[in-house]
């Protein structure tokens, strides 16, 4: 096999193991528009990165850790729904993002690999960065497993059993930023929370226990992954988009069987 | 030394006034039911006791190391989450599974053990919700409306299960009622919350005011009993004060218990 698809199959799948669980909890606390923010304003952290001359990954992970504070700020005295100041940031800084992407003359930038992802290109450097911090994604949720299904499920209740909810909260943001960073190499940032609530959405239907549910939602993840660049490496088509339609594909797929008894 | 001291609290949220001048203690075993009009901050009030929110104003003072047993009023859970009963009563992280089994015998449904919670009664998630309270060997139960949407005789069944707990566990129970006027009977002091405490006393029994009798007669409400209000003032319609205007309730009954209006500053 070539080593350019190698290195995709390696971190896709890398991707979409950490992706697993982590869209669990976005379908579980409906934040799936809440991703699509922190993933839209990674282009703007893209270009930061690139006016300061730091590691872009690094920058992303910053501008995402930066917006989500926002966020929670703009939150707690609002006057807006939520979902419409999402919207508003969502879309404010991609259009930000292109306009300062499109300044910097001096550099030569391609677009459309960070806005629909450009797997075939991926290095060895970027597979040990997906996998580093997909340790470090994953050693992170077993810690705050039981604290984050406990404030999913009632956060008062978590708060006064004495679990450490503002950590968990704190951390799940980090996680968030840290797997946007990593998943923008495989899909782009128009199309990471794909990624992260389809196989989820589509894992649901099979399982019984939450952890069943992160975990199928990991393999059915890499499965979605290694269709997707099937498809694009014989049919030549982009690959971000392959891996999701293989994901949308997987979901049609659990769900036009009848439901079946076991799995409530 | 009680439980838990509410001194002088006040709260004010985004500009508005939700509690003010309340002072209240929790006592061992000691059975408080909190009743108030919509709106009247009695949740508020709650989640000031539990320490979820932090007051504007005043102190509380809490027992060290004090356990409580919190029932939210309500507790939905996605359908997108994958739970069952036992898995849910897990959260409480020193619980085996022996005593979520006990828990379950307690309030009555072991069976639904390994029953997706998405799948059961509002009734029954009551029962389960009051599992995950005793789960966590409270000193003090702390429950929001705990029989809101379970039919009169279930309400009864409830807060015998309520009472007889305070008995076994040798716990303090503070409680929401949803009815301004019903409360459990076992209830040591009922407090009137409409911002500040209203008025607070010992209920009656059902049974002893025709009025009620005839109304419930049929039923047979056991465990339940009847709050007589005594106002020295009543609410208008944006809840300020208006000063010795005699309620109906007052005037149809003389009150019979001792109360102290002292906290009530108005203006």
């Amino acid at each position: 096999m070539a080593d350019f698809l190698l290195y995709a199959l390696l971190g896709g799948v890398g991707v979409a193991l950490v992706a697993g669980p982590l869209g669990s909890f976005v379908v579980w606390r409906r934040m799936a528009y809440f991703g699509d923010t922190l993933s839209h304003s990674a282009l703007l952290g893209i270009a930061f990165g690139i006016l300061m001359d730091i590691n872009l990954s690094v920058a992303v992970i910053l501008g995402c850790v930066l917006l989500a504070s926002v966020l929670i700020v703009l939150q707690h005295n609002r006057q807006l729904a939520v979902d419409t100041l999402l919207g508003i940031l969502a879309h404010s800084t991609l259009a930000l993002g292109l306009v300062v992407v499109s300044l910097l003359d001096n550099v030569r930038l391609d677009l459309m690999a960070y806005l629909f992802g450009d797997l075939l290109s991926i290095s060895l450097a970027d597979i040990a960065m997906i996998y580093i911090g997909g340790l470090l994604v994953l050693a992170c949720l077993y810690f705050l497993w039981h604290p984050l299904l406990a404030i999913t499920i009632h956060e008062d209740l978590a708060r006064v059993e004495g679990l450490p909810v503002n950590q968990a909260r704190a951390g799940f943001m980090l996680i968030m930023a840290l797997v946007i960073a990593m998943a923008m190499k495989i899909v782009g940032v128009l199309l990471i929370t794909a990624l992260l609530i389809i196989p989820a959405a589509t894992a649901r239907r099979i399982t019984n226990t939450p952890e069943q549910m992160a975990l199928g939602a990991s393999i059915i993840g890499a499965i979605a992954v290694m269709l997707g660049i099937g498809l694009s490496y014989w049919w030549d088509t982009p690959t971000g988009p392959s891996v999701v339609l293989s994901a949308s594909f997987l979901f049609a797929l659990a769900y036009s069987f009848p439901k079946s008894s076991s799995y409530q | 030394m009680a439980l838990i001291a509410l001194e002088n609290i006040e709260l004010t949220l985004a500009e508005r006034q939700i509690l003010k001048n309340i002072n209240l203690q929790v006592h061992e075993k000691e059975i408080i039911t909190l009743i108030g009009p919509n709106g009247a901050g009695k949740t508020s009030l709650v989640k000031v006791v539990l320490g979820l929110i932090k007051p504007t104003r005043g102190k509380v003072v809490r027992q060290q190391k004090l356990s409580i047993g919190y029932m939210p009023q309500q507790v939905v859970v996605e359908p997108t989450l994958p739970l069952t009963v036992e898995r849910f009563l897990k959260l409480v992280r020193r619980a085996s599974n022996k005593d979520i089994q006990n828990a379950l015998a307690r309030v009555g449904v072991t069976h639904l053990q390994r029953s997706p919670v998405q799948n059961i009664s509002g009734g029954e998630m009551q029962r389960v919700l009051l599992a995950r309270a005793l789960l966590n060997k409270p000193q003090l139960l702390v429950l929001d409306e705990p029989v809101q949407g379970v039919d009169v005789g279930g309400q009864g069944e409830m807060y015998q299960m309520i009472s007889s707990l305070r008995d076994e566990l040798g716990c303090a129970v503070f409680m929401i009622s949803h009815d301004l006027h019903l409360v459990m009977a076992s209830t040591d002091t009922v407090i009137c919350l409409n911002q500040h405490v209203c008025c607070s006393g010992h209920p009656e029994h059902v049974t002893q005011d025709p009025a009620y009798l005839e109304i419930f007669g049929q039923y047979q409400p056991q465990h339940v009993a009847v709050y007589t209000h005594h106002h020295d003032h009543h609410h208008d319609l944006h809840g300020d004060i208006v000063q010795g205007g005699a309620s109906k309730e007052d005037s149809a009954q003389e009150p019979q218990n001792q109360h102290n209006h002292e906290g009530c500053n108005h203006g």
